[in-house]
């Protein structure tokens, strides 16, 4: 099985104005030295597969199918590094 | 004149829908079910307003992906008129339909209350009832009504008279880009807006200003 995490976040450019309130409330909680701060949201996806090449191609799919409006929004895959079985290795 | 209301789980304004349509153009729209891989033979289909899905992973994200939406991007690329009001407006941009996307609003409030829209192109078959810069009010009522596209998008849909419908009179509820209430697409028959016409269409409603989109849609329909 493959575990991997996606991470959809707003492109540059697009208000955010949830990431803007959320920015004040830390402003407002006297931590010092806050830039920024950009919501986004987290997927971590099981894939009966050990094939990590079909894998990242699914994954990249499912972003650009659904996870992702990529109108609005970017998004990167990381797959989970682990005990690789004989049959799994990159291509 | 026939006409299909689709319905989603969580949609929630589809029977003022149904009975504006049924109300203006005296026959009641056929319904029809998110599983539905085909459509009824009609002129106009209609996804309403409410929380498809509960809004979840993004406004109208999971109802775009259902089937019967593949079902009404057919009929769409054959002309037949579809109309998105609110989550539909939400749910015809996620199925691709129609450029762009809608966002929180800007206040990350929920905005229940009544609008004035201009008219901002009057020669479409949706809004060939109103008079070119007509104001008109309407009730909105949202979370997730601020309109984005990119500048390229946004140059296109201006120039080609896209946008039909702007929050006027400093009453953009939402932060919508250049006030976008309501657009069309280029071959002018996919209509999304996020005010709610269904809902002033009679005098016990506290106005009509919503008919006239109606009977004009309706009538040529016929």
């Amino acid at each position: 099985m493959i575990k991997a995490r996606v991470t959809v976040t707003l492109k540059n450019g697009v208000l955010d104005p949830q990431g803007k309130a959320i920015e004040g409330a830390l402003k407002g909680l006297n931590f010092a030295g806050v830039g920024s701060v950009r919501q986004g949201k987290v997927f971590d996806i099981e894939l009966e597969t050990a094939d990590r090449t079909r894998a990242q191609a699914d994954l990249k799919e499912m972003c650009e199918r659904l996870l992702a409006n990529t109108v609005i929004e970017d998004y990167s895959i990381s797959i989970a590094e682990g005990p690789q079985k004989p049959q799994d290795h990159e291509t | 004149m026939k006409a299909a209301v689709i319905q989603l789980p969580g949609l929630n304004r589809d029977r003022d829908m149904i009975a504006a349509i049924t109300r203006i153009s005296g026959r009641a729209p056929l319904t029809v079910w998110q599983t539905e891989s085909t459509l009824p033979d009609v002129d106009l289909i209609v996804i309403p307003g409410g929380f498809s899905y509960g809004d979840y992973l993004r406004c109208g994200a999971i109802g775009a992906r259902m089937p019967v939406m593949r079902a009404v991007a057919e009929q769409a690329a054959r002309g037949v008129m579809v109309m998105g009001v609110c989550n539909g407006f939400q749910i015809l941009l996620e199925a691709g339909l129609l450029p762009g996307a809608l966002m929180r609003n800007a206040s990350l409030k929920f905005v229940c209350r009544e609008v004035k829209l201009e008219v901002a192109n009057a020669n479409t078959a949706f809004t060939r009832g109103y008079r070119p810069g007509q104001i008109i009010r309407c009730p909105v009522a949202h979370h997730d009504g601020n309109y984005f596209a990119d500048a390229e998008t946004l140059a296109r849909l201006e120039g080609e008279g896209g946008v039909v419908f702007r929050y006027a009179e400093g009453t953009n509820p939402n932060g919508s880009i250049n006030d976008i209430a309501g657009i069309v697409n280029a071959r002018g028959n996919v209509l999304g807006m996020m005010p709610h016409p269904e809902n002033l269409i009679e005098p016990a409603h506290g106005g009509t200003d919503g008919r006239a989109l109606f009977e004009g849609l309706l009538g040529q329909a016929a």
